[in-house]
């Protein structure tokens, strides 16, 4: 196995020392130091929202760094002013949602924006013949004329590493590469990066999977909240040791519920094998009365889409619903809601808000039929009532009601989004991510909202992607893994470490390593 | 104002609350200081313009582009586009006058332009709702094939009725006020209330304004776009009838040529963004104002045909030039 060589050069390639960020609210990145040799593999680890991303934003030039930091390739010093400067200096990133255009070729895409060629004009049989030992070198099974559209989603990937490799890059960046690949073409995957690395190039590789990071990774650095924990070597690595860095977090003490036995309650709300068997494969469980119930996992695990099925939003393809011991039939969030079941997105701007509309009336939308007199004409005073009551009640900050939702803060709007289900009165609330890009003083208040509201005797599903939350208000949780559940975990059991081993599968990645030393 | 603006930069982002309610102010008169302006502009050029016959003629020239565009204006408010509306025109219109010579029920004539209208509005809708096509590429379709159906209705000829039954529409007054203006005024009025006082307009606002939104939060897209194009194509209708009361006749190929256009300038000068969601129908109105006193001024004026033509598509540019720059420095969007 191929080393650091150290040896062959004094410098690493990449330096990138004292990096912070800070966007107004939130401090993403706090003095991070980063390297990576040429002919390594450094691993990059860490929760959702450690930083990792932005890191990446930082050497790909579409964020700048607050000043202090600095980026050294070879060992001088660079400016990374945007993506052009960084190609200029040989780095290249593979996005987990790759950046081709499907409508050209391979060849076009490998030179997609760096086009040879004088005066505009683009010669394809020479453009063809210069992209074709490249593929070749990558052993790949399509030719350069292939529309990019037509090829598979692994494929694709390999027309981003071409593109890379075509441009001479000498820092790959590789964000969760293996997301959308079957276990046979993640092998391929990774005996390719292996012999990028032999070819001397850096690869930095984001993941949040244990098994690979066993399998490839020279070394590891770990985030944790826009910090850098740590950085082992390949001699140092130990599940335990990555899971404890990844999770090392005081418990603050604003979580204040009891956690209560659910199963001294009644079902309210049966779920039976939903599924529609491409992001989720299955899945079973219950909510009691007044629970507050867990969904942990890593993003892309199947929990949004989950949520989606359960609330009519995307077809199913089996899979049946039971509400207070009725089965009942939802296929569209109009039926859900009528039944009593309310989703709140993860992405309160793009699928939630109706921005340009005042804070009163997306409170109101949701219940302005059963308000309306004389089929459809609105009731103002009633709407006026509402939306002073839930402003009220729910603490939302605002100069007036009638001001666009779009200008309020994202621990306001959330709470907007939250009242506007809580009119209509729910019985079982699918919460997805209800603290993102919240500040903690209203995370504090929704969580407190939340457990009021399980007091009444509704069923809350709590999906985050944020441990300490799960632990702090759910009396329950569920783990799933690619779709489907892998863990059942009560309040008493609950740590940090067991959910994210069973959400990680580092328990299983262990074990194959204990098998197979 | 200036001494504000040079405190400090962050009051554009955190405006004082009178500066607010002073933008919005603004917003809220949007075109009307510019349809003044140009009406002023024409009284000082030609002292006919601002008498009280001649003000009735140009509320009688905008009233039939007046319904076309308070249709056009829920259209565009769910983020849609009905480029047909000039040829469901001719086809009502059509209709409408074959109608009349029916002997005994001629009055029919009003119900057959308004049911020709609603029916195409509601293929146009149906096509855009529930098989999901791009509605700038539905209605450019109907745009055609239905300026096809109204030369077919005539056999590709002017149909006349001297004796049309519901000619006062064109041609009468309502005490004092002509009959096509106070239509043209009720439509309008009738879908202020559609959109300010009902839950239906609500949800328009919702589906041009985020669909992925309304969708989740249980709006009925399909029936919204189903409803407003309909209506587009109702109102259409009622604009063939208005048109063929005028006229005593109806011709397939020549009439409402290109009054998609007009309505869709109308819209966009009074502000409705081309993206769904913003907008008022009082916009529509002032916009369709506009256009209208530019035609009837410019020809006061003596300008020609040709010339007026080049006027007018610069005035709608610069318009809503300015409009652009007044929304951005505002700092809203």
């Amino acid at each position: 196995m191929a080393m650091p060589r150290a040896d062959l050069a004094a410098t690493p390639v990449l330096e990138m020392r004292g990096i912070a960020k800070s966007f107004p609210g939130i401090r993403a990145l706090s003095d991070v130091s980063f390297s990576a040799w040429a002919g390594e593999i450094h691993a990059l680890m860490g929760e959702n929202g450690a930083g990792k991303s932005t890191l990446m934003k930082i050497l790909a030039g579409a964020y700048q760094a607050d000043p202090g930091g600095e980026i050294r390739v070879d060992g001088s010093a660079v400016a990374i002013g945007g993506p052009a400067a960084a190609h200029l200096h040989g780095i290249a990133i593979i996005y987990q949602e790759l950046a081709l255009a499907p409508n050209l070729t391979v060849a076009e895409n490998m030179v997609l924006g760096r086009e040879p060629g004088r005066s505009g004009r683009l010669d394809r049989r020479a453009l063809a013949a210069a992209c074709r030992p490249v593929l070749a070198r990558l052993g790949v099974a399509f030719a350069p004329e292939t529309i990019v559209g037509r090829l598979s989603a692994a494929e694709q990937q390999l027309v981003e590493i071409a593109r890379a490799v075509m441009a001479h890059s000498r820092i790959l960046v590789m964000d969760e590469p293996t997301t959308s690949l079957s276990s046979r073409e993640t092998d391929r995957l990774f005996e390719l990066v292996r012999q990028l690395r032999a070819e001397g190039l850096a690869i930095i590789y984001i993941s949040h999977r244990m098994a690979e990071v066993y399998q490839l990774a020279d070394r590891v650095s770990v985030l944790r909240d826009g910090a850098l924990v740590g950085t082992l070597s390949r001699a140092e690595l130990s599940a335990e040791r990555l899971v404890r860095m990844m999770v090392g977090r005081d418990l603050s003490s604003f979580y204040t519920k009891e956690h209560k036995d659910p199963h001294e309650r009644r079902i309210l709300f049966a779920v039976r094998d939903v599924a529609d068997d491409r992001r989720v494969h299955g899945c079973s469980f219950d909510v009691h009365e007044g629970e507050v119930l867990g969904i942990a996992g890593l993003v892309g695990a199947g929990r949004t889409e989950l949520a989606r099925l359960i609330y009519g939003l995307d077809p199913r393809t089996r899979g049946s619903l039971a509400l207070g011991g009725k089965a009942i039939e939802v296929r569209s969030p109009r039926e859900a809601i009528a039944q009593g079941i309310v989703y709140l997105t993860e992405d309160r701007k793009r699928l939630g808000l109706f921005l340009d509309m005042s804070v009163r009336e997306n409170i109101n939308i949701d219940i302005v039929e059963e308000d309306a007199r004389w089929g459809g004409v609105r009731d103002f005073a009633a709407a006026r009532r509402r939306s002073a009551a839930a402003v009220q009640t729910l603490g939302i900050r605002a100069a007036a009601d009638t001001v666009k939702v779009g200008s309020l803060s994202g621990g306001n709007q959330q709470k907007v989004l939250l009242a506007r289900l809580l009119e209509t009165r729910p019985r079982v609330l699918l919460l997805d991510e209800p603290t993102r890009g919240v500040d903690i003083g209203a995370k504090s208040e929704i969580y407190r909202l939340i457990d009021a509201l399980a007091k009444t005797g509704v069923g809350v599903v709590v999906i985050s992607s944020e441990l300490p939350e799960i632990l702090g208000i759910a009396d329950r949780a569920i783990v799933m893994r690619d779709g489907r559940f892998v863990g059942d975990v009560e309040a008493r059991d609950m740590t940090q470490e067991t959910i994210i081993a069973l959400a990680t599968g580092a328990a299983h990645a262990a074990a194959a390593a204990g098998a197979a030393p | 104002m200036s001494t504000e603006q040079s405190r400090a930069p962050d009051s554009a982002s955190a405006p004082a609350p009178d500066r607010q309610a002073w933008r919005s102010t603004l917003q809220t008169l949007g075109m009307l200081p510019v349809l003044l302006l140009i009406g002023v502009g024409f009284e000082l050029l030609a002292p006919r313009f601002g008498s009280w016959g001649n003000l009735s003629i140009v509320m009688q020239q905008a009233s039939i582009n007046m319904v076309l565009a308070a249709g056009m204006t829920f259209v565009i408010l769910t983020g849609g586009i009905d480029l047909s509306v000039g040829s469901i025109l001719a086809a009502s219109a059509m209709v409408a006058v074959i109608v009349s010579l029916w002997p005994g029920i001629g009055m029919l004539g009003i119900a057959g332009g308004l049911l020709t209208g609603l029916l195409f509005g509601m293929l146009n809708g149906g096509l855009i709702a529930l098989v999901r096509l791009p509605p700038f590429i539905v209605t450019l379709g109907s745009l055609t094939a239905v300026r096809g159906v109204a030369r077919l209705l005539g056999g590709d000829t002017t149909v006349f009725n001297a004796d049309l039954p519901f000619a006062f529409i064109g041609n009468a007054t309502l005490l004092g006020v002509p009959w096509l203006v106070v239509i043209a005024l009720l439509t309008i009025l009738v879908s202020w209330f559609v959109l300010r006082r009902t839950v239906l307009g609500m949800r328009i606002y919702a589906v041009g304004g985020n669909p992925d939104a309304a969708r989740l939060s249980g709006i009925r897209v399909w029936w919204v776009l189903l409803f407003v194009y309909s209506l587009s194509g109702l109102l259409a209708g009622l604009g063939g009838v208005m048109s063929a009361a005028r006229l005593y006749a109806a011709n397939g190929l020549q009439i409402g040529q290109s009054y998609e256009l007009d309505a869709i300038a109308a819209v966009i000068l009074g502000g409705t963004s081309f993206v769904g969601g913003i907008g008022s129908i009082w916009g529509t109105l002032i916009g369709a104002l506009i256009i209208a006193v530019l035609s009837n001024g410019l020809t006061l004026v003596g300008v020609s045909d040709i010339w007026q033509f080049i006027i007018k598509g610069l005035v709608i540019i610069s318009a809503v030039t300015l409009d652009r720059y007044r929304l951005s420095t505002g700092g809203q969007r």
